[in-house]
């Protein structure tokens, strides 16, 4: 394959489009002397001004002067390639061009708006329309090619933002994998007691759906799997999926929970994770009642079998349907799907890195998320919230923004721990009858009826006190602060630093992206924020999608959010990989590489490289040779290729250097 | 009608071009034969003079060697320049500054300094340092100046065409004066050499490993190489994949890895960057740890990848403050 040859004839004929952008770009770079600039640099036959470039007259203006002969090739200088590449390309190719005839400068986002001087603003502008003229001169006619988007979608994370987006792809007719890390669906939500601000029961209004997607024909759920490797592209990814052994036979249990009895531990023993290790549970379990599937897991580390080989397996007898399987191994599957959302969630904020606040030091202190469990009539206490010594809190102490709003730990709002410590204040109250005391910082209450909810916590007399708690100990001044534990904070509100003595804290602690966001990053080839949230394509305009076509969030792994939102976004994920399904093709992008078969000496070089294994080796020629229909355009080969056989369409050696030449003749 | 005039001179060289005119062997006697050498000090008596007389143009052919870094090496390649039709660079030093190049990791007073004042060599406290000029009772003596940067040939005059090796190989040099010789001239800025790396020529190609990656950099000098494998595949920085093909990979058939001193093809406008950018991609390591340990098993990267290249290449040379030296650069 070499490149397409020059379809247009004799000189490059370049028109030069700068916008204002209204007052955006206007407003920093000298226009009219930019024009002038332009107008003299190197094939360029019309150099033109217009408020607004994106506009129909805008385009217009391009597409009347290739009608007219006028040009053959168009520089826009206006703002990202990501806002608007495609609409000038498409004007390109509406006005009888190849719309890659075309070439863009961003003098908006690099300039006006990260350049102070007004005079520095029109000489980087001049240097980057040059740069743009210089490179499109060299630019040739491509082709794009369509390729069928697979009607399959993969969606990674078992919580409600996956669960949703599953059940709303599934009851559309689309065939759905689930993939969950955890022996259960169900994520957080599971876990909660109530919702706020309506108390629903949590579990209440989740497990029907959690029911609806282990008995929908169109999703297959698999649990205790992670996803291991990605490839491909958007509407033709190859996912590999490893399943994790859990020695039960999914297919064959039925749930009676007649192995756990017959356990040779008679009581749990290990940590519970679903109850956040309030309980104990013992080697062979069932997460909780509900869980999705209702099938047991035998924990390798814990089960005496595992560690002793010695067990009789009582386990393996007790179960009539034959399900327990000590020899299950792990299960590579491979699956091709079109489009993937990832809702990987969150991970609750560790209250130990606040060490003054006392979390693992005291006894009586706990997260938010350990109170859900002991307010949880499923709890490991049956929903009686009580002290370490048994009896019931007399006073509760609910600490806002642990881990958020702080800069030594997380500096953004979690946004839901208003709203959830609010919730937790009044069911404490409705449990303990105890005095309940909220330090906030300010009070974030935005949604439909949450600032009706804290009206109605004000009038159920809980107590508010402003104010960042400073520190938490049971260090007594007094007799009455004896036994109790001590609440250090400047109340703002009244200017007097105070000491609030109580039973029993609660910290609100925060919402962190997945210690492991970033693999997951790399394992889709997504981006994260510094924080680790993943990142969404556009903040306004794209809040479900990513910068990898086809890749699209729903929930907290995008940021902090609350159920209604993470519904909502789970939804509006599943609309977007609908609407890629529906159209049914995508046109890949024509900036793949290309081996010069005349040149290549066959050093092997490339082979290694390519993360889309689109290369290959000829060995009859001694030649490499790229899979157009594989290569994403990354240049990666390109770079690597030592002899410069392999080169890419719209990123040519020329092409860049010329480019870069237009810089620096102009700078 | 008189025969073709054919001049030779060499510059910042180490006389192995010379030597490689000599490696035509009975070859040469048809040259000589062919043409009328008008100019080659290393063999022949003339003088600068001689060459200033004759008329502009009238030498058809100037076989150039070595890199251009003195005030006397200009005006002499100049002059020649003036006198002859062709100019053809002849060699890795003429062609892109060569093993004198690497000197511009330096400049000309720390270069001075080294060499006269702080060698272990050097008697110790000498403090004399060559000049331009001085005055002896005699009379005033004079030397060529040393410039600050080594440059190659096309950056000081106009080259015709290019023989790259060092030295070129004798089959190139032969196929070249035959065109020449014969009116068949190409394109100007041809480089008289195949335009395809090495890899393709050598004797090795098929031990290649398909999964081509480097876990760690050997040295010849370090370890014994492998004579039936690929010397690359095997840790030892071979440059053949980026370098011209041509030289018959005379390195290789004696156990060595290609040093690169053909050059690069013409897609590659820096041949040591582009090597480095190759070689990375081999690097078998994912976290950043592992990556410098590899690196850093690579004795002097300026001087293995840039080695024939530096003065021709993107950088030219090492960072000079605008005040500092002072020294002139020639043209």
């Amino acid at each position: 394959m070499s490149v397409p040859e020059n379809r247009t004839n004799g000189t490059p004929k370049i028109g030069v489009y700068i916008c204002h952008c209204g007052i955006n770009i206007a407003n920093k770079v000298n226009i009219k002397e930019t024009v002038d600039f332009a107008a003299k640099l190197p094939y360029v036959t019309v150099a033109k001004e217009y408020k607004f470039m994106c506009s129909d007259p805008g385009q217009e203006l391009i597409q009347q002067d290739i009608r007219a002969g006028l040009i053959d090739r168009v520089v826009v200088a206006s703002c990202s390639p990501l806002m608007h590449e495609a609409t000038f390309r498409n004007a390109t190719g509406e006005g009888g061009a190849n719309p890659f005839m075309f070439q863009m400068a961003n003098i908006r986002e690099h300039v006006s708006w990260v350049t102070f001087d007004k005079d520095a603003a029109t000489v980087k502008a001049k240097a980057l329309i040059a740069a743009a003229v210089h490179r499109v001169s060299l630019h040739r006619p491509l082709e794009q090619t369509r390729v069928p988007v697979h009607p399959d979608v993969l969606v990674v994370g078992g919580g409600i933002a996956g669960i949703h987006a599953s059940l709303t792809l599934a009851n559309a007719g689309k065939k759905v994998y689930l993939v969950e890390r955890e022996p259960t669906i169900g994520g957080h939500m599971a876990k909660f007691d109530k919702t706020f601000p309506t108390l629903d029961c949590s579990a209440c209004i989740l497990t029907p759906k959690m029911s609806a997607v282990r008995a929908h024909p169109n999703i297959t759920l698999w649990t205790y799997s992670e996803v291991v490797g990605v490839e491909g592209f958007v509407g033709n990814f190859k996912v590999k999926v490893r399943r994790k052994p859990r020695y039960v036979d999914e297919d064959l249990c039925v749930g009676c929970l007649e192995c756990i009895e017959a356990c040779i531990f008679k009581k749990g023993k290990f940590p519970d994770e679903f109850n956040q290790g309030l309980s104990q549970r013992k080697p062979i379990y069932i997460p909780f009642p509900q869980a999705t599937p209702l099938v047991a897991v035998i924990d390798p580390e814990t089960c005496a079998h595992f560690k002793t080989g010695k067990c009789k397996k009582p386990c393996a007898d007790a179960c009539q349907p034959g399900a327990v399987k000590f020899d299950q191994t792990e299960e590579i599957k491979e699956v091709a799907v079109g489009s993937v959302i990832l809702a990987t969630g969150f991970k609750a904020f560790d209250a130990a890195r606040v060490g003054r606040y006392g979390y693992g030091k005291y006894p009586n202190i706990y997260t938010s998320l350990e109170i859900e469990r002991l307010v949880n009539a499923a709890g490991p206490t049956g929903g009686e919230l009580k002290m370490a010594d048994g009896r019931k809190p007399k006073s509760v102490g609910i600490v806002h923004c642990v881990g958020s709003r702080d800069n030594n730990t997380n500096a953004y709002c979690s946004r839901v721990c208003c709203m959830y410590s609010l919730k937790l204040a009044h069911l404490i109250k409705e449990r303990t009858e105890a005095e309940v005391y909220n330090f906030y910082i300010d009070m974030r209450t935005p949604g439909k009826g949450y600032e009706e909810f804290y009206e109605r916590l004000l009038k159920e007399n809980v107590h508010f006190i402003r104010g960042r708690v400073a520190e938490i100990n049971d260090w007594a001044m007094i007799d009455e602060e004896k036994g109790h534990l001590i609440i250090r904070v400047e109340d703002t509100l009244i200017g007097r630093v105070r000491r609030v003595p109580v039973d029993m804290v609660v910290l609100s602690v925060g919402l962190e992206a997945q210690p492991d966001a970033d693999a997951v990053r790399r394992l889709f080839n997504i981006s994260c924020s510094h924080e680790g949230w993943f990142l969404e394509r556009h903040p306004k305009l794209a809040p479900v999608s990513t910068f990898t076509e086809g890749i699209f969030l729903a929930g907290a792994c995008q940021g902090p959010k609350d159920i209604p939102d993470c519904v909502a976004q789970a939804g509006a994920a599943a609309a977007e990989a609908l609407a890629l399904i529906d159209k049914g093709s995508v046109e890949l992008e024509p900036n793949t590489a290309f081996v010069n078969e005349e040149v290549c000496a066959g050093c092997h070089t490339c082979l290694n490289v390519c993360p889309y294994g689109a290369i290959s080796y000829i060995k009859e020629i001694n030649k490499a040779r790229v899979n157009g229909a594989l290569c994403k355009g990354c240049g990666t080969c390109v770079a690597a290729c030592p002899s410069g056989a392999l080169q890419q369409n719209l990123f040519t050696d020329e092409q860049i250097m010329n480019e870069i030449k237009g810089v620096m003749n102009h700078v | 009608m008189s025969k073709p005039k054919v001049a030779f001179y060499w510059c910042a060289s180490c006389g192995g071009c010379e030597e490689a005119v000599v490696d035509l062997n009975e070859d040469i006697l048809g040259v000589v034969q062919a043409v009328d050498i008008v100019f080659w000090p290393v063999a022949l008596d003339f003088k600068r003079q001689d060459v200033e007389a004759m008329d502009d143009g009238s030498i058809t052919v100037s076989f150039i060697n070595g890199a251009i870094r003195s005030s006397e090496q200009y005006e002499m390649v100049e002059l020649l320049r003036r006198k002859s039709k062709i100019v053809i660079a002849f060699g890795s030093c003429a062609h892109l500054g060569g093993i004198p190049g690497l000197a511009n990791t330096f400049d000309r007073a720390a270069m001075l300094k080294e060499a006269y004042l702080e060698s272990p060599s050097v008697t110790s406290g000498n403090t004399t340092i060559p000049q331009t000029e001085i005055t002896v009772p005699e009379g005033k003596l004079t030397l060529p100046e040393l410039w600050d940067t080594v440059k190659s040939l096309d950056q000081t005059i106009k080259v015709d065409y290019y023989l790259p090796g060092c030295p070129p190989p004798a089959n190139l040099i032969k196929e070249a004066v035959t065109t020449i010789l014969e009116g068949r001239l190409p394109e100007p800025g041809t480089i008289l050499a195949p335009d395809i790396a090495l890899c393709e020529d050598c004797p090795r190609r098929e031990t290649k490993p398909d999964k081509l990656i480097i876990e760690q950099f050997k040295r010849p000098s370090q370890y014994i190489i492998d004579p039936d494998q690929c010397i690359l595949a095997q840790g030892f920085l071979c440059l053949g994949s980026v370098t011209r093909k041509g030289c018959g990979a005379v390195c290789i058939e004696g156990n060595m890895p290609c040093t690169g001193c053909m050059g690069p093809t013409s897609r590659v406008k820096d041949f040591g960057a582009k090597a480095m950018s190759a070689i990375a991609s081999l690097i078998d390591a994912d976290d950043e740890e592992k990556i410098t340990k590899i690196i850093d098993g690579m004795a002097d990267p300026v001087g293995t990848f840039y080695r024939y290249s530096l003065p021709a290449s993107i950088i030219h040379r090492s960072y000079q403050k605008p005040d500092g030296g002072g020294a002139h650069n020639g043209a």
